[in-house]
C-alpha cells in the first residue's frame, strides 16, 4: 500500500496560508521507498522530463541517506523541493511505475520532496567561499526570466562553467513559483532556498530588469553576451471577452494570485498591497490556477467559492490531488457551465453572473470532449467577485521589441523542441513562452535541453573564432 | 537599491525625487513611467518619468501625497535608497511634427506633460503649454515649461495665478484664435475627459495619458485594462497614452475607485498620528 502523506485537516488549513501537506515523516519515507523493486530498466526515468535517476535516489532513502538522495536528484534537477511539490507525477514518472500496473505506484513525488526537505543543509549558512566565483571560461550568457525554465537553464550553464546573468523583470525570483502558486502549496521559503542554491553556483540574478524594455536582444549581444536564453513565460492573462468583464470585482487569476502571493496582500495592511474579496466568489476555469485561486479566496474569508467549468469533472486539467483538496476544503464545483455575461450594480461592481449550461460532444483535437452550449439554459448566479482562470498567453514584450524573433500567430516563440534554437542565431527559448501555459517540470526540461544546446553552440562558435 | 540624490517639495502635497538610475536614464523617452517599491512591505507604485539625465545617470519623478505609499515615499530623504526600481515602462508618447501642439497639464500632471512638451518642441512643433491647478501653490514646473514652450498659459480655480478658470477654458480660447493640430493632455481623468470632449467636436487629434490602477505594470495582471474604441487594452503595455476620443472614461473612473476603502485603512495603519506604529512622521 502506498503511504499517505500527512495533510492538515481541511477545517484548519482552509483558514490560513500555511502549507497543506506536511509530506512524509522519515519513517514513512523509508517505508514507501522500500516498496521500490529497483527495476533493471526503470520506466519511471523515461517519464521524467529531466531524467532523474529515480531508483538510485530512492535506494539512498532506504539506506537512511536523504542528503545523498538529494545530491543524486540534483545531478539532473536544480529545483527538487519545488518539483516534489508541484509536478504532476501522476502523468509522468508515477504513471510509468511498474507497480502501478497492479497496485499503486511508488510516491516518487513525495519521496523527492522528502529528500529535499530532509537533505538540505540549513539555508541560512553563508555560502562557502569560492562557490560564488564566476567562471569566465565559456563566455557570458544572458538568461531572461527567473522562473522554472530560466533558473534551470542558468544553473546548468553555471555548472558547465559559463558566466551567467539572469535578468528578471519582477522584484523577486521564481516567476510563476512566486507570483502564481500559493504559499499553502509551495512555501516561498522553499523557492528562496532553491534560488539561493542556484546563486551559489555563481549565477548573478538581476531583478527589475525587463528585457525588451531596458535592453533588447540586440543590445544584450552588444553588451558581450554570447548567447541568450528566453524563458519569460506565459504571463499575459486571457479574458473571455464577455460583457461586464471590466466591472469592479472581476480579476484575472494572475492579478488575484499576484496580489496574494508576490505582494502578500493576505497580510494587508501590514503589507501595503490590498486585495478585495467578496462573500460569494466564482472562479472560471478548471486548471490548477483555478484551484489555487478558489482556495486562496476561501482563505481570505469568502463565504462561498464556486468553480465554474464548462466541461465535466473528467476533463478538468487540474491535478486530481488539488481538486480533491479543494473539494475537502469546501469549494463547490459547477460543471458543464460557462458564464455569458457579468452583471453590475449602479456603482460598477459585480452583482451577478449569467451562465449557460453545456453538454458534452465528441472528442476534439485536444483529445477532450467538446462542449455544446444548451440554448435557452441561461440562468443567473449571485456573485460579487469573479476570477478568470482560463489561461495565459506568452508574454509579448520581448518579441515586440525584436521583430526578427519568429512567433506563432497565438504569440508563442518558435523554437526547436530539441534545442530551443529560435529564428535568431544564438537566441534560445523554452518553457511557457514557447509552449503556452504548461507545467513547471516541462519548462525545466526545456531549460535543461537549451543549456546543453547553448553549450554546444558556444563550443562551436569558439572553435570558429580560433 | 536606488539612491535618492535629490529630494524637494514642489508644493504642499507634491514632492520631487531625483533617483540614481543609470540604465533607465539612457532609455527613458517622454511619456514612459517607472514602478518603484520603497521597502519589503511596499506596493509597486507606478510613476511617470518627469525628466531623465543620461549623463548623470538619473531620473526625476514627481508625486502627489495621496495614499499611504506616497506619504512614505515623501518621508525619504536625500541619501536614502528605495528597494526596487523598474523601467522604463509603457510605450513612449507619439511625437511627430504636425504644426501647433497644445500641451495641457493639470495638477501633478504638469510634471508629466513637461517631457512631452519638450519632445514636441524638439520635433519642430510650435508648442503652446497650458498648466492648471486649484491654486498658485500647486502650479509646478512653470518656469521650466515656459522656457521649453512657444507660449505658456496658466489657469487656477481660484485665480491666484494666471487666469481664473479651467485649462479647458484656455484651450477653447486658443482653438477660437488659431488652428491647433494636436492636443496632448495629462492630469486628472475628468480633466482629460473634458478636454477630449471639446477637441472631438473640432476633430483635433488628442492624446491623453491614462493612470488606472496598476500592479506588475508589465502586462501580466490586467488590472489596468481600459476600453479603447470598444477594445480592451492594458494601459501598462499598450499605453499609457491613448487617443482621447476613443477612451471609455466612465469605466476608467469607476475602476480607479476599486481600492478607496483599503487606501483609507492603509493610511490609518501606516500614517496616523494616533497609531504608535506609524511609519511616517507627518
Amino acid at each position: 500500500m502506498r503511504n499517505k502523506p500527512r495533510l492538515r485537516s481541511p477545517k484548519e488549513r482552509a483558514k490560513d496560508f500555511h502549507e497543506v501537506s506536511m509530506g512524509y515523516s522519515p519513517e514513512q519515507a523509508k517505508e514507501e521507498a522500500s516498496r521500490c523493486i529497483q527495476c533493471k530498466k526503470p520506466q519511471c526515468v523515461t517519464g521524467c522530463p529531466v531524467n532523474i535517476d529515480i531508483p538510485a535516489f530512492i535506494k539512498l532513502i532506504v539506506s537512511g541517506d536523504p542528503k545523498g538522495a538529494l545530491n543524486k536528484i540534483k545531478e539532473k534537477n536544480n529545483l527538487p523541493a519545488v518539483c516534489g511539490r508541484v509536478c504532476p507525477q501522476e502523468d509522468q514518472c508515477e504513471k510509468m511505475c511498474i507497480l502501478g500496473k497492479k497496485g499503486e505506484p511508488i510516491a516518487i513525488g513525495y519521496l523527492e520532496r522528502f529528500a529535499s526537505d530532509y537533505g538540505t543543509p540549513s539555508p541560512t549558512l553563508p555560502l562557502a567561499k569560492g562557490e560564488r566565483e564566476r567562471s569566465d571560461r565559456g563566455g557570458k550568457v544572458a538568461v531572461v526570466g527567473a522562473g522554472p525554465a530560466g533558473l534551470t537553464c542558468a544553473a546548468d550553464l553555471a555548472k558547465a562553467g559559463y558566466n551567467v546573468t539572469l535578468f528578471e523583470s519582477l522584484h523577486g525570483p521564481g516567476g510563476v513559483l512566486s507570483y502564481g502558486i500559493p504559499e499553502f502549496r509551495l512555501p516561498k521559503k522553499i523557492v528562496n532556498n532553491e534560488v539561493e542554491y542556484i546563486r551559489s553556483l555563481g549565477v548573478d540574478i538581476q531583478y527589475n530588469m525587463m528585457v525588451g524594455g531596458i535592453f533588447t536582444i540586440k543590445e544584450l549581444f552588444a553588451k558581450g553576451y554570447k548567447a541568450i536564453f528566453l524563458g519569460s513565460g506565459a504571463g499575459l492573462p486571457k479574458f473571455m471577452r464577455i460583457p461586464g468583464e471590466n466591472l469592479n470585482g472581476v480579476y484575472s487569476a494572475n492579478e488575484f494570485l499576484t496580489r496574494i502571493n508576490l505582494m502578500k496582500a493576505y497580510l494587508f495592511p501590514d503589507y501595503m498591497t490590498p486585495v478585495r474579496i467578496g462573500k460569494n466568489v466564482a472562479v472560471i476555469g478548471g486548471g490548477n490556477v483555478a484551484m489555487d485561486s478558489a482556495r486562496s479566496a476561501l482563505r481570505l474569508g469568502a463565504d462561498k467559492v464556486t468553480i465554474v467549468y464548462r466541461r465535466s469533472k473528467e476533463e478538468m486539467p487540474a491535478r486530481i490531488e488539488e481538486a480533491e483538496n479543494a473539494l475537502e476544503e469546501g469549494i463547490e464545483f459547477r460543471f458543464l457551465t460557462s458564464p455569458t455575461r457579468i452583471i453590475g450594480d449602479e456603482k460598477g461592481w459585480v452583482k451577478s453572473m449569467e451562465c449557460q449550461k453545456m453538454e458534452l460532444g465528441e472528442k476534439d483535437e485536444s483529445g477532450r470532449r467538446s462542449f455544446i452550449p444548451l440554448q435557452g439554459s441561461e440562468y443567473i448566479m449571485d456573485v460579487d467577485t469573479v476570477i478568470m482562470a482560463i489561461g495565459q498567453s506568452p508574454n509579448p514584450l520581448i518579441g515586440n521589441s525584436s521583430p526578427e524573433l519568429s512567433r506563432e500567430k497565438w504569440g508563442g516563440v518558435i523554437a526547436d523542441p530539441e534545442t530551443g534554437q529560435t529564428s535568431i542565431p544564438g537566441v534560445f527559448a523554452g518553457g511557457d513562452i514557447v509552449t503556452g501555459a504548461a507545467t513547471v517540470i516541462s519548462a525545466m526540461g526545456a531549460g535543461k535541453k537549451a543549456a546543453e544546446a547553448i553549450g554546444r553552440y558556444l563550443g562551436q562558435s569558439m572553435k570558429d573564432e580560433v | 537599491m536606488n539612491k535618492i540624490l535629490l529630494k524637494r517639495s514642489l508644493a504642499p502635497q507634491v514632492g520631487l525625487i531625483e533617483l540614481e538610475a543609470t540604465d533607465i536614464s539612457k532609455k527613458a523617452l517622454a511619456g514612459q513611467f517607472v514602478v518603484l517599491r520603497i521597502d519589503q512591505h511596499g506596493e509597486r507604485i507606478p510613476l511617470t518619468i518627469a525628466d531623465s539625465n543620461p549623463s548623470k545617470g538619473t531620473i526625476t519623478i514627481v508625486f502627489q501625497k495621496i495614499g499611504a505609499s506616497t506619504r512614505l515615499l515623501d518621508n525619504l530623504k536625500q541619501g536614502d535608497s528605495i528597494l526596487d526600481l523598474l523601467g522604463p515602462l509603457g510605450r513612449p508618447a507619439h511625437i511627430e511634427n504636425v504644426g501647433t501642439v497644445v500641451c495641457i497639464g493639470g495638477g501633478v500632471g504638469i510634471a508629466e506633460i513637461y517631457p512631452v512638451a519638450k519632445a514636441y518642441r524638439k520635433a519642430g512643433n510650435r508648442v503652446i503649454s497650458v498648466l492648471g491647478a486649484r491654486n498658485k501653490d500647486l502650479i509646478i514646473f512653470a518656469d521650466e515649461i515656459a522656457l521649453g514652450s512657444d507660449e505658456c498659459h496658466i489657469a487656477t480655480d481660484d485665480g491666484s495665478l494666471g487666469r481664473k478658470g479651467l485649462v479647458s477654458d484656455v484651450l477653447m480660447d486658443i482653438m477660437a484664435r488659431e488652428k491647433v493640430s494636436l492636443v496632448s493632455a495629462v492630469g486628472p481623468t475628468i480633466m482629460m475627459k473634458v478636454i477630449s470632449d471639446i477637441t472631438k467636436t473640432s476633430n483635433i487629434k488628442t492624446y491623453v495619458s491614462l493612470n488606472p490602477i496598476m500592479l506588475d505594470a508589465t502586462g501580466m495582471c490586467g488590472v489596468c485594462r481600459v476600453t479603447i474604441d470598444g477594445k480592451v487594452k492594458f494601459a501598462c503595455v499598450d499605453g499609457p497614452e491613448f487617443d482621447g476620443h476613443e477612451v471609455d472614461f466612465a469605466e476608467l473612473m469607476s475602476r480607479q475607485k476599486l481600492y478607496l476603502d483599503e487606501e483609507k485603512k492603509a493610511v490609518e495603519r501606516h500614517c496616523s498620528s494616533e497609531n504608535p506604529d506609524c511609519r511616517c512622521k507627518t
